[in-house]
Parts: structure tokens; sequence; C-alpha cells
């Protein structure tokens, strides 16, 4: 039987199905959501509960430059998206170097306070619940930036080597969710830390 | 011949030496290759806990026995457990939807075959792992010891004081990247069934069984995370000196239970989802019926997805919530148990007006279906918190949720198995060792389990090495013994008729079953594309239309 | 025809199977071995264990009236709708479904559900939010691995392991209280007949009471996994009328029996590590790792419930308590013969 009728009906006439990578991406976001939400519930529930040790009023100080840097990369890696697709692909390198350097900016902001916390004030992980709590959860949160600091500059070596165009919007894009839900996991840890905590 | 393989004129066939055939098996991204594997490994370990769950009924065959000592009984029933929930149930429920899902909606392979691979060989590694403790665990007196925290670690008997060495960071690890594995497989799923659909397949006309699997994998997203975390957590409390669950600092042993049990509940549905994924697809074909009533059954089961994440503390009715928490508790646990029932009533309206075939996977469904009406009984009673402070954490619970996990699941899955292997294999199994296996099995599993429930009404706790004489326990638990070598024996039957039934089983061709999904439009075993054109469908039964077109369903729909 | 006659004879087979399966099981639950009745969570001796017995026939009833209808269903469409021979190549009435019969099935369920959680609140109130009369008494239980600790705070007593509380009587009640703490992990207090359990969870209080009805031994055990030894860690409940509990008080708040002829193994005792875990009231040991064993022979079992309290069975633990309780805490204390007789004949003279 080399040749066969298809038994099969009409297939319908528009027939779009979603993107996998964007769901995918919706499905690990949804996950990660899951992992940041209990260690958020575990530093709710923990505040204020300290029974020796610094308490966060003493010693925190709201980190508003980094913020503003990490919230603006954001931004950046939107517009950089749209110029690829638009295949202004000198703007998307610059647009994606500058997402880069803010992100590398906000964790060495991270780093600094954790420095200026175990160096200046003794608050270490096991110093007591709110050490604990407070380093797990942003630098569970480090982590996160950190892996996708990493894909950004394996994108970023790719796009110096003329290998990122028009063609990998898609994939960009997807990787720019990643980078956006990063971003809105830090707006909750700074409300929940900065905010709430102290 | 199928009507949708092609068949190449004087193709030349290569033989391949063994050692290219394991590198295939070993390097393999096809989703049937991935499925088989899940489940021939799960089907491994199921032996092994099999094995566990002997020791441990050997051990209480009767009072003050000295078959193992309290530390190994302790980790028999540890390991039991954990290697039941996590490398046979999870692992055997993922193989059959990798293989089913494309299938049934008419697509070539996963969205993503390659994270497919890698999500087995993390679940893999896992379960190595955890093996592995028994030689590496290093506990207080030496040599190698698997955990013997129980399959929950209860904060703080997981803690670095009360479990020094490594067995605990062994299920800790463990879990934590067969976890990894669970995630990467359930973002596969999802996007496969939103992504990958044959033309014309709405959601509304996909099979249940990708509809269940598709919520269950929408429910490993948000149900293993929390797991996942609170290992994070304990880790970091026994290497870092962290204080997460350390109650000397002020810590909460409660938080951990609030956290496993997030995970607990849900992964118990998560389980049990691809079950009904089975029996909606097997009680119709051999009732030569439609489901009864398909929108209801999917919104039951998004319904039992939701409900399901807000049951969790009815595993803490005991640990001294206020009587509000534990009414609510109440009442969504009974909540939930409205659409599982619907569910079941549903397969008896299946039945009603059919025209029952008593084939081997058909025995199963109905024994599904008796067992799963006790079972979800019994957890109504557990549901009531005042009967629980009684009948928790006794042997009441142990026989409830076996009758789920074994009565339920396991049921299924051997129905799956018969109606399936045709199509995997090529072969059928042999319907006189099926029935053997029912048969056996159904014996053995209610001697076992029925009388399970009494030593618990008599005051038998759980997790126990050994127990007094004179309080009733004696003769009952010897006669729960004995039940679990009739189904030991029952297994090997099963093992034999898989292993004899592959070389020596009647050819299955396309349609042994005279079925209605995608899958048997193709040939047993399928092909590596799956489908050489992509298929289009315009019902939820395309092969009824097919063969019934002159009262084709696309005409009701 | 042939295939007929065996779908007809399957099915029957098949429905006498599962009979013959529960008559046997039910036979075999009533051969098995009599018990006391000691531990069975149907014999209440006290109101919350009753309220419990009574929420639970309720709920037995319902469920068991779910069971025969459905399965009734079940086996009625097995028989009746079984594929004949005669009917091979025509399919049934190809029906979708019936929304009538859905709801139906639908909101019957809401109801029952409606009546179980209504009935459920009501007892978990009762129960739970019992306030505590002025009469109460009121202990503290603190879990250990593997033991029970019991302090009678408004009476200075400290015991362990077997716990001495007054009967109830319905006209003046006087219900027993129970704090209970942890000093290490998470432990459960059940006694079946006297009340539900509850936890005994480190750095979280919980409380339960009970008010027996009737005096007499009432025996538990530990219901919350806690280590190696979490089967060995028994509860021994002796409820006492009115006066026998005010002359166990009265025993109890007594320093412990200075014997001379045991001041050989009292000297043993006092500078050995015994008085790093133990405590005797009276002497120079304080020790709150270990029981207190100020009176001990008042106890019918050591180690929890893990021995008879005899003589032998005492000097046997002393020489090594993994012999009896493998796992338990306790080290072998390593004495010479002399030194352990010596102690053992100390140890029974603190009654």
């Amino acid at each position: 039987m080399s040749a066969m009728a298809n038994p099969f009906p009409q297939a319908p006439a528009n027939w779009k199905l979603p993107d996998r990578g964007k769901v995918a991406m919706a499905g690990l976001i949804i996950a990660e959501s899951a992992i940041f939400t209990i260690f958020v519930v575990a530093y709710l529930f923990y505040m204020g509960k300290n029974l020796s040790g610094p308490t966060p009023r003493e010693v925190l100080e709201i980190p508003i430059f980094y913020t503003i840097c990490l919230l603006s990369s954001s931004f950046t890696i939107h517009f950089a998206g749209k110029s690829l697709e638009r295949n202004k692909r000198s703007t998307f390198l610059g647009l994606w170097l500058i997402t880069i350097l803010l992100g590398g900016l906000f964790l060495y902001g991270t780093g600094q306070e954790w420095h200026r916390l175990i160096y200046e004030h003794g608050l270490t992980i096991s110093t007591n619940l709110f050490g604990t709590t407070y380093y797990s959860l942003v630098g569970l949160h480090a982590f996160h930036v950190t892996a996708g600091l990493a894909m950004l500059c394996i994108v970023g070596i790719f796009t110096l080597a003329g290998r990122v165009g028009p063609g990998q919007s898609r994939r960009v894009d997807v990787l720019s969710m990643y980078w956006h839900f990063v971003d809105a996991v830090w707006v909750v840890v700074f409300t929940v830390v900065y905010i709430l905590g102290r | 011949m199928s009507a949708n393989a092609m068949v190449i004129q004087n193709a030349q066939v290569v033989d391949r030496t063994w050692v290219e055939t394991l590198h295939e098996w070993l390097t393999t991204v096809d989703h049937k290759r991935l499925g088989i594997l899940y489940i021939v490994f799960a089907l491994f370990f199921l032996v092994v806990g099999g094995v566990e769950a002997l020791i441990i009924r050997i051990q209480l065959m009767h009072s003050h026995n000295t078959f193992v000592s309290p530390q190994v009984f302790n980790r028999m029933f540890t390991m039991h457990g954990t290697t039941m929930i996590f490398f046979v149930a999870m692992p055997i429920l993922f193989g059959f939807a990798n293989y089913l899902v494309p299938l049934m909606i008419g697509a070539r392979d996963m969205a993503f075959p390659r994270l497919n691979a890698f999500s087995f060989w993390l679940s893999a590694l896992g379960g190595f792992l955890l093996y592995f403790s028994f030689l590496g665990g290093s506990g207080l007196y030496g040599a190698g010891n698997a955990p013997d925290v129980g399959w929950w670690a209860y904060a703080p008997l997981g803690a670095r004081a009360f479990s020094p060495g490594h067995s605990s960071d062994y299920w800790t690890l463990a879990l934590l990247v067969s976890g990894f594995g669970s995630i990467g497989t359930a973002i596969n799923i999802i996007a496969t069934v939103l992504c990958m659909r044959c033309p014309g397949m709405k959601l509304s006309r996909m099979p249940l069984l990708v509809w269940l699997n598709f919520v269950m994998a929408g429910m490993v997203l948000i149900a293993i995370t929390p797991l996942s975390a609170a290992q994070i957590m304990l880790l970091v409390d026994r290497y870092l000196g962290g204080h997460f669950f350390d109650t000397q600092a002020g810590g909460s042993a409660v938080l951990w239970m609030h956290f496993f049990w997030i995970f607990g509940h849900p992964e118990v549905y998560i389980l049990i989802l691809p079950c009904f994924a089975f029996m909606s697809e097997i009680i119709p074909v051999f009732s030569r019926k439609p489901i009864f009533g398909y929108p209801v059954m999917v919104a039951a089961t998004v319904c039992i997805g939701f409900v399901s994440m807000s049951v969790w503390a009815h595993h803490m009715f005991t640990i001294g919530m206020n009587s509000y928490a534990n009414s609510f508790f109440t009442i969504s646990s009974m909540v939930v148990g409205i659409p599982t029932g619907i569910k079941i009533f549903n397969w008896l309206g299946t039945m009603w007006g059919g025209r029952i075939q008593f084939k081997t996977p058909m025995l199963f469904s109905i024994g599904f279906l008796f067992q799963f009406l006790i079972a979800g009984l019994t957890g109504i009673m557990l549901a009531c918190s005042p009967f629980d402070w009684q009948l928790g954490n006794s042997y009441f619970v142990v026989a409830h949720f076996h009758y789920v996990i074994v009565g339920g699941i396991l049921f299924a899955l051997f129905g799956a198995f018969y109606y399936w292997y045709p199509k995997i294999t090529g072969r059928m199994l042999s319907e006189t060792l099926g029935k053997w296996h029912f048969w056996l099995f159904l014996i053995g599993f209610h001697l076992t389990f029925d009388l399970m429930h009494i030593p618990g009404l008599l005051g038998m706790p759980r997790r126990i090495y050994t127990y007094e004489p004179g309080r009733g326990w004696d003769t009952l638990n010897l006669m729960v013994s004995i039940g679990t070598f009739i189904q030991a024996i029952a297994i090997l039957v099963f093992v034999a008729n898989l292993v004899i039934s592959h070389w020596k089983g009647a050819r299955a061709g396309n349609d042994p079953w005279d079925a209605w999904t995608l899958e048997w439009s193709i040939s047993s075993p399928p092909p590596a594309y799956n489908f050489a054109t992509v298929p289009t469908v315009a019902s939820r039964r395309p092969l009824w239309d097919l063969k019934h077109p002159e009262d084709p369903d696309s005409r009701y729909e | 025809m042939q295939r007929k006659q065996n779908s007809i004879k399957l099915s029957a087979l098949f429905i006498l199977a599962l009979l013959f399966l529960f008559i046997a099981t039910t036979a075999a639950a009533a051969l098995a071995d009599p018990s006391n009745g000691l531990t069975n969570i149907f014999a209440p001796e006290s109101t919350p264990a009753k309220s419990i017995v009574d929420l639970s026939l309720l709920v037995l009833v319902i469920t068991g009236i779910i069971f025969v209808v459905v399965f009734a269903l079940l086996v009625y469409s097995i028989v009746k709708f079984r594929g004949r021979a005669a009917d091979a190549g025509r399919e049934p009435a190809q029906v979708y479904g019936s929304t009538q019969i859905e709801l139906a099935w639908t909101v019957i369920p809401i109801l029952i559900v409606v009546v179980l959680f209504l009935a459920t609140a009501r007892t978990i109130h009762a129960v739970q939010d019992a306030p505590e009369p002025a009469t109460a008494l009121e202990v503290t239980a603190i879990g250990h691995q593997f033991w029970w600790e019991f302090r009678y705070p408004r009476l200075g007593i400290v015991t362990a392991n077997e716990l001495h509380i007054p009967v109830s009587d319905a006209a003046h009640p006087t219900p027993t209280f129970l704090k209970l703490l942890s000093a290490d992990t998470d432990h459960s207090f059940w006694i079946p007949q006297l009340a539900g359990k509850t936890d005994l969870i480190p750095n979280h209080p919980n409380s339960m009471w009970m008010d027996p009805h009737r005096t007499g031994v009432y025996l538990g055990q530990c219901a919350q996994y806690c280590g190696t030894q979490h089967a060995k860690m028994l509860l021994r409940v002796s409820v006492d009328s009115e006066e026998g509990f005010k002359a166990w008080v009265r025993a109890q708040q007594q320093p412990a029996v200075e014997d001379e002829k045991a001041t050989l193994g009292k000297r043993v005792f006092e500078t050995t590590a015994c008085i790093n875990c133990h405590a005797i009231s009276g002497t120079v040991a304080n020790g709150r790792f270990g029981p207190d064993l100020t009176h001990l022979m008042s106890r019918s079992t050591i180690g929890s419930g893990a021995a008879e309290n005899t003589e032998e069975n005492l000097r046997r633990w002393i020489e090594n308590p993994d012999a009896i309780k493998p796992g338990s805490l306790m080290p072998a204390m390593k004495l010479s013969d002399s030194d352990l007789d010596a102690l053992t004949a100390y140890m029974e003279t603190l009654r």
C-alpha cells in the first residue's frame, strides 16, 4: 500500500495551537512560584519569633538602588526582544548587554549586603530564625538571578557571534519570560523582607 | 496492516549487536521507549518494595516476634513507603502517560523529547541514590544504613540531632532529584497536550486519559514543589546550621507537617487521577458504550484538582489545631469526596445498558470500582476529625490507604497492563494466566486489607516493630500476613505472564479490543514515527466514526 | 451458547467469591483471639471517647447505606448487562449521559456531606472546646524518647510511665486535664478507651481531657513514630477511686524511702553516672533526662511497659537496657556484679 486515501475527516481550516516553548516556560514559572511561596510562607511564619540575635529592623537597609537596577532590566529585556523582532540587531545587542549589566549589578548589591550583614552584624544563616529564613529566601532568589544571567550571557555570546536574528525571536521571548518572573519574585521578596518584615 | 503505516518496498533490515541495542535504549528520546523504561524501572522497584513489605509482615505475624531488629524494621517501613510512592507509583504512571498521551492526541512524540529523557534519568538517579543508602548511609553504628525516619521524615526526627549520619540525607536527595524529574515530565505533558494535538482535536474532544494526565501534570507543578522546598530547608538545617525546623531555636515541627502534607495530599490525587484515566478508557470499551457524562467527568477532574489542594491538614487532626481549623479540613475533605463519588457513578452509568465483556482488563476494573468505593467510604470516616482522633495513626489508616493504592491504583494499573500490553508489544497477554493473576490477587488483597482495619479499631498504632499480646491483635495480624504471601504469588504469575507472552502470546494486530481512540489505528507495536499521516478527528471517538459511518459520534457532539 | 454459559458462570463465581471473602473475613475477625478489650475504641469509658463513638455510629450507618446501594447497583449491572453470545457484533445503544440523573447524583452526596459535617462539627466543639472546671486534676505529660514523664504541678509530684487519675463521677465531675509537651521528637498520647489521641510536639504545647467513669487500668501507647523504640513506649493509666487516688498522691509526695540495708546500693547510685539522668527526691540525684525513680516500686512495669517490674528484670535492665529494649537511650552501666546486686537491692526499696 504505497498510496492510500486518508480515512480521517477533513482538517479544520484554522488550527493554531500555542507555542510550546512559552507553555513550557509558563509551567516552569508556576512550579518555581510554588517553591518561592513556601519559602515566603516560612519567612512570614517566623517573623518576630527570634529567640535571640539581630532583628531585621536593626540590620536591614532597603536596597533601593539595586532594586531599581533589577526592575529596569525587565524593561531593557522587553525592548531588546522587540528590537530583535524588527531585526534591529545592534539595538538588540546593546539592550541585551545593558540587561546583563543591570542583573550583574543587582547580584553585586546582594553580595555587598550579605558581606555587611555577616561581618558587621554577625548575622549568618545559623544565627537565628531571621538569619535562616532571610538568607534562604534572598539566596534562592539570587540563585535564580544567577542562573538567568548565565543564560543571558550565553545568548549574548551567540549574538556577538552573529547567530541571533529574528528567527530566534521566539526563543529569546521564552528566556525573557523567565527574566520577568525573576523580577516579579523580587517584588514579592522585597515587600516581604524589607517592608513587612521590618 | 494499519491504514496509517508505510510499507517500503525492498527495504533492507540491518542486524544490530546487543551493545548497539543497549546504546539505543540508553540514549533514546522516543516517548514510547522512555515509557517502557519508566514502566520496567517501576516494576523492578515494585518487587523490591514488595519484599520490604513481606519483611514487615513476617515480623508482625505474632506479638514479640524477633524476625528483624527494631532498627531494621524501621528502615523497612520507611523504605517501603518511599519506594512505593516515588519509585513505583509515580514512574509507572509517568510511563503510561508518556507512552499513551502522544498516541491518543495524534502526535509523533512529546513536546520536548530530550527533556523527557532527562526527566527519566533523573528519576532513575533518585532511585539509585535512595538504595545506595544501604551501603553509604553510615549511621551511628558504622556501616551503611537506609533512612529510618518514616516516609514523611517528620521534624525534628529528621534533624541532625535525632538522625545522625547520612541516612536521612539519602532520603532527602533522592526525592529532591526525582522531584525535579517529575516536574520536567509534568511540564512536558502540559506542553504536549496544549501544543501538539492533531487537527480537529479540540480540548473537548480529547480522550479522558489525556484530560486526566493533563490535570495531574498541573497538580505535579504545584504539589511536588512544596516538598522540594521543604527538603531544601531540611538540608539547610542539617548542613548549614539553619533553624527552619529546629524546635530548640524557636522553629516549628508543625511547619514541616504543613509543608509535607501540602505536598502529600495532592500527591495521592496525582497518583489516582491517571488510574481514573485507565478506568475511563477501559470500562467504556468493555461495556461497548461511550463514557457516561464526558463533560461532567472533565469538570469533576478539574474540581478534584483544585479541592484536593485544600484538604491537607486532615493528616494533622491530632496535632492540636483549634476546632475551627479541624472543622474546615473536615468539610473540605468531605467535599473532595463528592466529585470523586460522581466519577464512580459515571462509570456505573457507562456499564449500565452495555454489553459487558469480562476480559481481564474489565475484571480488574470491576475490582477497582468495588475497592475504590470502600476506600472512599473509609476515607469519609477518617475525614470526620473526632473519629480520626481515634483512627488516625492506627492500622485503620494503613488499611485505608493500602485499599486506595493497592485496591485502587494497582488494580487499575493491572487493567491498563492487560489492555495496552498488546499495543506496546504486539502480543496479547494470556487470558488464563490473567484470570489466575486476578483471582489470586483479589483473594490475597482482601484477606490482608479487609482484616487490617480491625486491629486499628482495637487500638493498634502504626509503625511499631512489635506489639503486646492480649490485645486481640495476634490472629488478625497473622492472617493479614498470610494474605501478603498470596498477593506475592499473584505478582509472580503476573510477571510470568508479561515475560512468557512477549514470546508466546497471540499476535495482537492493530485493534484487538475493537476500541475507539487513535492509538488503535496504528500497528502494534507502533512504528517509531507513530503516524505516517497526522490524523484529523471530528469527535471524541474517531475510530467509532470510522467503523460506524452511518452513526458517527460527530453527529451528536 | 458455550460462551454465554461461561459468562454466566464467571459472573456467578465472581459474586460468590466476593461474598465468601466477606463472610470469611468477618468470621476470622470473630475468631480472633479474645482481647481484654482494653484498647478497643468502641468500648469507651470516658466522655470524649463516648462522643466519638456516638458520632462514629452515625458515620458508619451513612457510609454503610451508601455502600449497600452502590454495591447493589454494581452487582446488578454486572449481571444484567453482561455480554451474551447472541449479541456478538451488535453494539448497545450509545448513551452519552443524562442531565437529570447526573444532577441527582450530585445533589444527594452534597446533602449527605452537609448532614455529616454538621454532626461532626458539633462533636469537635464539644470535645475540643470543653471548659476546664475548677475541680479538674491538672497533669503535665512530657514525651521523651521512649518514656513518659508525668508531673502534677499543683500536687508537687513527678513520676513516669504510669499515670494515676481519679475516677470522675457525673454528679461532681473530677476530669483530668492534660497538658502535652515534648522534650525531643513528636509523640502521641493514646488511650483508646478514654479519649482520642493528641500529639506531643516540641515547642507546641497541646491539651486534652478525660473523665473516666469506671475505675480500672487502661492501656495505650505512643501513636506517633518517634524513633527506634516507638513500639515500646507503652502507657498505663490507673483510674483510682477517690480514696485510692488520695492515698496514691500522699505516697508519691513522700521523699524516697531511706532503708539502712540499702546504703551500699545508694552509694553506688550516687557515685555513678546514674545521677546524670535520674532523680530520687531526698538525695543528690536530680537528673531529668531519664524517669524519676523516687517511687519506682509503685510501678508495675519498667522501661515504659517493656518488662514487668520484677527484681530480675530490673537487674537485667540496669546491666544492659538494650537486652530488653534495644535502642533505648539508657546506656549499659557496666557495673561489677556486686555493685549491680547492691544497686538493684536499693532500687527495690524505693516504694
